[in-house]
């Protein structure tokens, strides 16, 4: 098994939502690289009733995006469809040292953005 | 608040549910034919009007997952990922769910491989289809058969 190396995840106050980054431990110049990212966050469907039979709003990421210095290198569009604790993985190819920007927003409005140093040699 | 999710599974729906495991290979069988008509229109509506040719997406579900809450899903799709030639967007849709679309993902030429993996929740067995947008503007599509033994908690089928 590869090593991976993680962002530090910054837990909000109330303790709602973080944001974990994993990357390969070493990238070389060229490579594609998989970036692995789980958010917690319930992804509440809207489908739910509370236990007095009111309904639950609907609450889930809408939007995660990636930028790695500054620049766009992935985008998705979630929905109620995915499953709660959103993970995704995708690939990008490393072409220098830098900073990897991974930033989401929900229905709630809420946001949350995770950096990490991402060194290429 | 956290709610639990009441499973209901009595030993008799469970074996109801078993005996359709066993129709599991004909199900896979039409899986390449038919695509379900529901999605038709947002399957055009994603590639821009024709229906997308099949092939070249690879999409990977369990076939049996034993809960609808959290579905592992991967999508690869064929393509050389370069700057004149490569995958625009993904976009992952549900035959079942209550909201057919579950996912866009939007690639470019760094991406290196158009491949991506998340979890779904799914409303009950179904299809899923995938269908990957080219950067020439010709789009593809994939296909998986999922059955699933307890649907999402929290998510209503279409059909119950």
């Amino acid at each position: 098994m590869q090593r991976h190396a993680e962002s530090k995840a910054r837990i909000r106050e109330h303790g709602m939502a973080n944001t974990r980054i994993q990357i390969p431990a070493t990238i070389k110049r060229g490579d594609v690289v998989e970036v692995r990212l789980l958010i917690r966050h319930p992804m509440e469907t809207g489908f739910r009733h509370d236990n007095v039979g009111k309904p639950i709003p609907q609450n889930v990421i809408k939007l995660v995006t990636c930028r790695y210095n500054s620049e766009e290198i992935f985008r998705a569009e979630l929905f109620s469809g995915v499953a709660a604790n959103p993970y995704l993985a995708f690939f990008t190819t490393a072409k220098e040292s830098g900073e990897l920007e991974v930033t989401w927003v929900d229905d709630a409005g809420a946001t949350e953005t995770e950096r990490m140093q991402v060194p290429v040699v | 608040m956290d709610i639990p999710c009441q499973s209901n599974l009595s030993r008799r729906r469970f074996i109801k549910r078993g005996i359709g495991l066993l129709f599991l290979p004909f199900l896979r069988g039409r899986s390449a034919f038919a695509l379900p008509a529901n999605l038709d229109p947002l399957i055009r509506e994603v590639s821009g009007g024709e229906l997308p040719k099949t092939g070249r997406v690879k999409l990977t579900l369990p076939p049996l997952a034993e809960s609808g809450n959290s579905v592992s899903l991967k999508v690869q799709v064929e393509s050389p990922m370069t700057a004149e030639n490569y995958v625009k967007s993904i976009h992952i849709l549900s035959e079942k769910n209550p909201r057919p679309v579950i996912a866009r993902f939007h690639l470019n030429p760094r991406s290196g491989k158009a491949e991506i993996s998340t979890r779904v929740r799914l409303a009950g067995s179904q299809q899923i289809v995938a269908v990957a947008v080219m950067s020439d503007g010709s789009s593809w599509l994939g296909t998986a058969e999922v059955v699933v033994i307890a649907a999402a908690c929290g998510v209503e089928s279409k059909d119950t």
